[in-house]
């Protein structure tokens, strides 16, 4: 799916960033759950013409975005997608921030209410070195990935690629597109159990 | 290093069509005083309007014609400024009904006497009304942006919701689209004064001395709602006024009571008493959604602009839920909306004072 030859050039987005850019249909409605910066946003407005719609919880960032020019909501993935209609975007975008929800399952209910498909990327806790950790150190692991602390960490709700598959599995969802990252270097599904530093998830019911 | 210099202009408007009243009735030659800051471009596509809030008046970037204090943006507005006068033709006018020029009380009526209480009551959207007329006068089709803090943010609203296609960009700051109970009540408290106080008579004082110690109570009260509670704590506490203990009696002791009387008492130097019977009322009367079928989303329907809403995490006149709502909203109606709430201690009055983090998005929002 993600033949590299094909793309002419990188929008310089991260890796998970780069690969929903590269899915979002041009022309789309999209929200941006978490959108931080605003970097994603700004590439489907400004390159696939997209109607591109931000959440994001930081004033800060939030004025870093208006700032740019795009429309962002300050406001959190937990309790402020109630307000959006169903079915109001073509694709709601949550990029690692289902593990600092407080209730990743509803949230992931509100992502396909809002939108007609969702694009979900996370951290794999299951990474091989996370279990090396675990396994060697009997301690959470901080890595490259994970670099917070278990005390002061935001990520609540760890989730492994496994966790999500089940969860997807348990909710009747469709899986329509899953990409596997290391670094920035695609792995196959096979081993992205314990390979994947990260995950991404695009999903319909 | 001297600032360059801000270019701004006064100027009086006589519309030569008396003005339709959301009351009903239609004001004859209605007069509009407003300042303008910048230059007009060509093609008249950079023009932003100020709306001011209740106590404002149109000298948002130059003096003020009365206390000669500095006018009462200049944190936001002038050149290289977020509101920046090299870029933009700022227009700011004073309201309908107000009292620095334009068509209020004061004014006087057929027979060569002040208004007084025979002036109509108006509402948020008659003063947006008037300052329209401003705009076709000037052959400003549409505006680049239109700015509002308070009671301007109601302008704002009212004109993004009434004329929608003549502003490209609506910022609205502190503000709500409909007054509260709470709201309601702290202007009847202030239009209370006013009326107790026998110096008012009616609203016929014009000519002698007006209803000082009314007005200057109104003011007392609706100062507090200005302030937070922690910016009044951390001001004030309870630290006493030129003195080192109580008096057991009833001067101001503490010094918030010595600030709150100093406030009270240089307002009425500044403000008409029936000006602000009747600006308070058009803002309690303010209800965008009740005009539009109490629905605020069809409020903005069909509207093109795009929005920016900022709330102050300690404003409890106007607080984020007010401008959240208003969010809400504009998304159910589809226009493209940014929400923010600043951190900042000072209450409402955050708009006016400063709070860079305010600077960044009014830049931001206006310049791209």
């Amino acid at each position: 799916m993600l033949g590299g030859l094909t793309r002419p050039c990188s929008y310089g987005l991260r890796p998970d960033l780069e690969i929903i850019a590269w899915e979002v249909k041009s022309n789309s409605r999209v929200l941006d759950v978490g959108c931080g910066d605003g970097a994603l946003m700004q590439v489907l407005k400004e390159d696939r013409s997209c109607d591109a719609r931000g959440l994001e919880l930081d004033p800060h960032n939030v004025a870093l975005c208006v700032g740019k020019g795009l429309s962002v909501m300050q406001g959190d993935a937990d309790a402020d997608l109630a307000d959006y209609p169903d079915a109001s975007f073509d694709y709601a975008i949550l990029s690692q921030t289902l593990q600092t929800t407080k209730r990743p399952d509803q949230v992931l209910d509100e992502l396909l209410r809002v939108g007609r498909k969702a694009f979900v990327s996370f951290p794999n806790f299951a990474h091989w070195k996370v279990r090396a950790s675990l396994l060697w150190n009997g301690r959470m692991p901080v890595t490259r990935l994970l670099p917070i602390a278990w005390y002061e960490t935001p990520n609540i709700h760890h989730v492994t690629v496994r966790d999500f598959r089940a969860l997807v599995a348990e909710k009747n969802l469709r899986v329509e597109g899953e990409w596997f990252l290391s670094g920035d270097k695609h792995i196959g599904p096979a081993a992205a159990a314990w390979r994947a530093e990260h995950a991404v998830f695009l999903l319909s019911r | 290093m001297a600032k360059p210099a801000i270019l701004t202009a006064s100027h009086v408007l006589d519309l030569s069509q008396p003005l339709a009243l959301d009351g009903g009735q239609s004001l004859p030659r209605v007069r509009i005083a407003y300042e303008t800051y910048g230059t007009l471009n060509a093609d008249k596509s950079n023009a932003i309007i100020i709306f001011h809030a209740l106590t404002g008046d149109q000298c948002v970037a130059s003096p003020h014609p009365i206390t000669g204090k500095p006018g009462w943006w200049i944190r936001m507005v002038g050149p290289g400024l977020p509101i920046d006068t090299g870029r933009y033709f700022v227009i700011c006018a004073n309201v309908l009904g107000g009292c620095y020029g334009s068509t209020g009380p004061a004014s006087l009526a057929d027979d060569r006497q002040p208004y007084a209480m025979r002036f109509p009551v108006i509402t948020i959207r008659d003063m947006v009304r008037a300052q329209v007329a401003v705009l076709d006068a000037l052959g400003i089709e549409q505006l680049h942006a239109v700015v509002g803090g308070s009671m301007g943010g109601m302008q704002a609203l009212s004109f993004a919701a009434n004329w929608p296609s003549r502003a490209r960009a609506v910022l609205v700051i502190a503000s709500t689209a409909r007054h509260s109970a709470q709201n309601i009540a702290f202007h009847e408290v202030g239009r209370q004064a006013i009326m107790a106080d026998p110096k008012w008579k009616g609203g016929d004082y014009y000519g002698g001395k007006g209803p000082d110690n009314g007005l200057a109570v109104a003011r007392m009260a609706a100062h507090i709602t200005y302030l937070s509670e922690e910016g009044m704590h951390e001001k004030f506490g309870r630290k006493l006024q030129d003195r080192t203990e109580k008096t057991f009696g009833f001067d101001a002791d503490f010094q918030v009571e010595s600030y709150l009387r100093h406030q009270g008492l240089s307002f009425t130097d500044r403000f008409d008493a029936n000006s602000y019977l009747y600006i308070t009322r058009a803002m309690d009367y303010f209800d965008l959604a009740e005009e539009h079928g109490g629905r605020l989303a069809e409020a903005f329907k069909g509207v093109t602009a795009k929005f920016c809403l900022v709330s102050f995490d300690t404003d409890w006149l106007y607080p984020t839920t007010e401008s959240r709502t208003i969010a809400h909203a504009l998304n159910a109606a589809g226009a493209p909306v940014s929400f923010v709430e600043l951190s900042a201690p000072f209450g409402h009055d955050s708009f006016l004072l400063d709070v860079p983090a305010l600077d960044r998005v009014i830049a931001g929002f206006l310049g791209c």
